[in-house]
């Protein structure tokens, strides 16, 4: 026994399950009749996707003149809700990769989960980009295909970057979680009844049969992945936070941007994650495997990037103080006193203040804190986006040009709409894919370790030797 | 009329191996050391998810999947350079705010997308590939017990393409090892 008082891992998947039960519990959600519920969340969504629909309509006839911008902001919501929902992404790739990298076991119950938000996410990010260009019918520009003017694109931009950072982050985003789903989808294949079904999921599981010498490629493959993908998601947002870094606004013009916008993307990303995963969890029954404990590690992740966020908050006051720069510490000072102060302090609030309250155990397991902090965070970072998009530009260095900011009725049916679009895949993905990493999480049960079978052939759960509290032992 | 006699010769069921079923993990760890100690080279074994050390029990090579990975990579950093050098230095060289044409600096973003992404094709492409996937029909399928190794079943199925194959042999050997079903797949 070592001196130092020892605390067991909680189990990963609660109850008590065997293989044959976790199957159970995750693929009877695909092969069960679609229930009521479904098909009324499923008409809510469609309903915001139809608004989406007749705003980019609306846009694309009119042009961006229909939207709130004027002659000194020249980004508004559009970039604005790009950040946004880039940085909600990141969540599911950070869970699927750099835990994966970590050896935290615990992401294999909301792995598959996060990686399809992150999907959803970045769909939605980059109907922004597109459809800002006004013309959205020479959009191929951007791409380094021949036009009739002969002419590429300026690779010095970091608009360009963004063009290629975001369609990779999409693309390996989707084989990542692809490669993952191909195991599941034999398992629904296998378990299916109805000749639809058979041929569907038989399709997409390209024949998997779970042979060994696949699963060895299969791992190596999963394990490359990850390691690719941990430095793809910090340089997406680095790349994003270039777009505004790289220029010489004041405000902007900073070099804590990429670490602090990752910090952001990942806390508002985990926020998004649990703000799904608790409602989904109590829809479909998955306590077991999406447990307290889970949203409780997550909490933790929460309160430590939010502070990250606030300590770079505040390193932006010092930084501008500390430069000398006249115009750089104004735009500091506009952005906590000026027009915007109501936007800045409902981010610091929101984002800075209202996590800290998971240093209390009581709050990082309370269910109903935890879904409302999650939507207070996710509110928060977008006024984050909002206060930086905005101040820098509505108060630039010509104080006869400043002029306020505010959006028009088509800004605010855009970004509602793109509910409409995430909520529409994230229930069709609810329906007909396994929500949980079926695999994964057989794999780290305890009764997937061939070492709990080493006495007679029979499983016995490992033991966890627990020495008694040193406090105990000196009374 | 020779087409119906043709036909009949390919009716005949072609035996492929025999399968073998297990309890838990460990079984089939240790039937899988012990196939390869018997001398058996062509048999796989089957479960819902990886084992661990079943890489060792089945004397698996290392898998060839990191230079496919890398050399992807490499195809991925080269051809966005080459790209990026074509078309602003040789094809339609632009003077933007007298920055130099071969403005490496500024490249080092597009390159490293480029890179991750063509290696993540080498990873998923590269890993389908070496598993020889698709493969939609497998005759394994036929059996209908072996849905059960993507729910919890566990099995071992020598070829009979092996050498040292003979069915009551390898019969004898799962039998031995404590398998609860032994069944012969035909193709």
């Amino acid at each position: 026994m070592s001196k130092y008082d020892y605390v067991p891992e909680p189990a990963l998947v609660k109850g008590n399950h065997d293989f044959a039960s976790l199957t159970r519990l995750v693929t009877d959600i695909n092969l069960r009749p679609t229930p009521k519920g479904w098909y009324l969340a499923m008409i809510g969504a469609n309903s915001l996707l139809a608004i989406l629909g007749i705003a980019v309509g609306y846009l694309i006839w009119e042009g961006t003149g229909i939207w709130g911008l004027n002659n000194p902001v020249g980004w508004g919501w559009a970039i604005i809700n790009f950040v946004w929902w880039v940085g909600i992404g990141h969540a599911g790739t950070l869970i699927s990769a750099v835990l994966f990298l970590f050896r935290q076991d615990w992401r294999t119950a909301i792995n598959r989960f996060a990686e399809a938000m992150t999907i959803f996410a970045v769909m939605c990010a980059g109907v922004f980009p597109a459809i800002h260009v006004g013309r959205i019918w020479v959009i191929y520009w951007v791409f380094p295909v021949p036009n009739q003017m002969a002419m590429w694109p300026n690779f010095n931009s970091p608009l360009l970057w963004d063009v290629f950072a975001v369609s990779t982050y999409f693309t390996v985003s989707f084989l990542f979680w692809y490669v993952g789903l191909v195991p599941d989808l034999a398992t629904i294949r296998d378990r299916a009844t109805d000749k639809i079904r058979k041929y569907a999921y038989g399709i997409f599981s390209l024949g998997w049969t779970g042979s060994n010498r696949h699963w060895w490629n299969y791992e190596k493959a999963y394990m490359i992945l990850a390691g690719l993908a941990t430095p793809l998601v910090l340089s997406v947002h680095t790349i994003v936070s270039f777009d505004f870094a790289v220029s010489l606004i004041p405000g902007w013009h900073t070099t804590i941007f990429p670490p602090y916008f990752v910090a952001g993307a990942i806390f508002s990303g985990f926020a998004m994650v649990l703000t799904l995963m608790i409602v989904a969890r109590k829809i479909y029954g998955m306590k077991d495997i999406m447990t307290d404990d889970h949203m409780e590690k997550m909490n933790i992740v929460i309160m430590v990037t939010g502070s990250m966020v606030g300590f770079a908050y505040m390193m932006e006051f010092f930084i501008a103080w500390y430069s000398g720069v006249e115009y750089e510490k104004a735009i500091f000072l506009l952005r906590a006193t000026g027009p915007y102060a109501w936007a800045y302090w409902a981010m610091m609030t929101c984002n800075v203040i209202s996590p800290q309250i998971f240093w209390f155990k009581k709050a990082r397991t309370s269910v109903g804190l935890t879904f409302a902090i999650s939507i207070v965070v996710n509110i928060g970072m977008w006024f984050e986006r909002m206060v930086i998009t905005v101040t820098s530009l509505a108060n630039d260095y010509l104080p006869s040009s400043w002029d306020y900011y505010s959006p028009t009725i088509w800004d605010v049916l855009t970004y509602v709409g793109t509910f409409g679009l995430f909520f529409t895949m994230f229930l069709l993905f609810l329906r007909f894919l396994p929500m949980i990493a079926l695999a994964e999480v057989k794999m780290v049960i305890p009764q997937a370790d061939p070492h709990n079978y080493d006495e007679n052939q029979d499983y016995q759960a490992p033991k966890v030797e627990i020495p008694t509290p040193k406090v105990a032992e000196a009374k | 009329m020779s087409a119906p006699t043709k036909k009949k010769i390919e009716e005949q069921p072609k035996l492929h191996g025999v399968l073998g079923e297990f309890r838990n993990p460990k079984a089939l760890y240790d039937v899988a050391a012990l196939t390869v100690k018997s001398g058996y080279s062509k048999f796989d074994t089957y479960s819902p998810f990886p084992i661990h050390g079943m890489d060792k029990a089945m004397n698996l090579k290392k898998s060839k999947l990191g230079w496919i990975v890398i050399l992807h990579g490499l195809i991925g950093f080269t051809g966005a350079i080459s790209m990026m050098y074509y078309m602003s230095v040789m094809d339609y060289p632009m003077n933007i705010s007298g920055k130099p044409f071969f403005n490496a600096p500024a490249w080092v973003p597009i390159t490293f997308e480029l890179t991750v992404l063509l290696s993540a094709f080498g990873a998923v492409f590269g890993m389908f590939f070496l598993n020889g996937l698709p493969k939609l029909n497998n005759p394994l399928f036929n059996v209908d017990r072996f849905k059960k190794a993507t729910d919890d079943g566990f099995f071992i199925c020598i070829e009979a393409e092996d050498s040292l194959f003979e069915t009551e042999k390898v019969k004898e050997l799962f039998k031995e090892a404590g398998a609860t079903h032994i069944e012969e797949v035909y193709d």
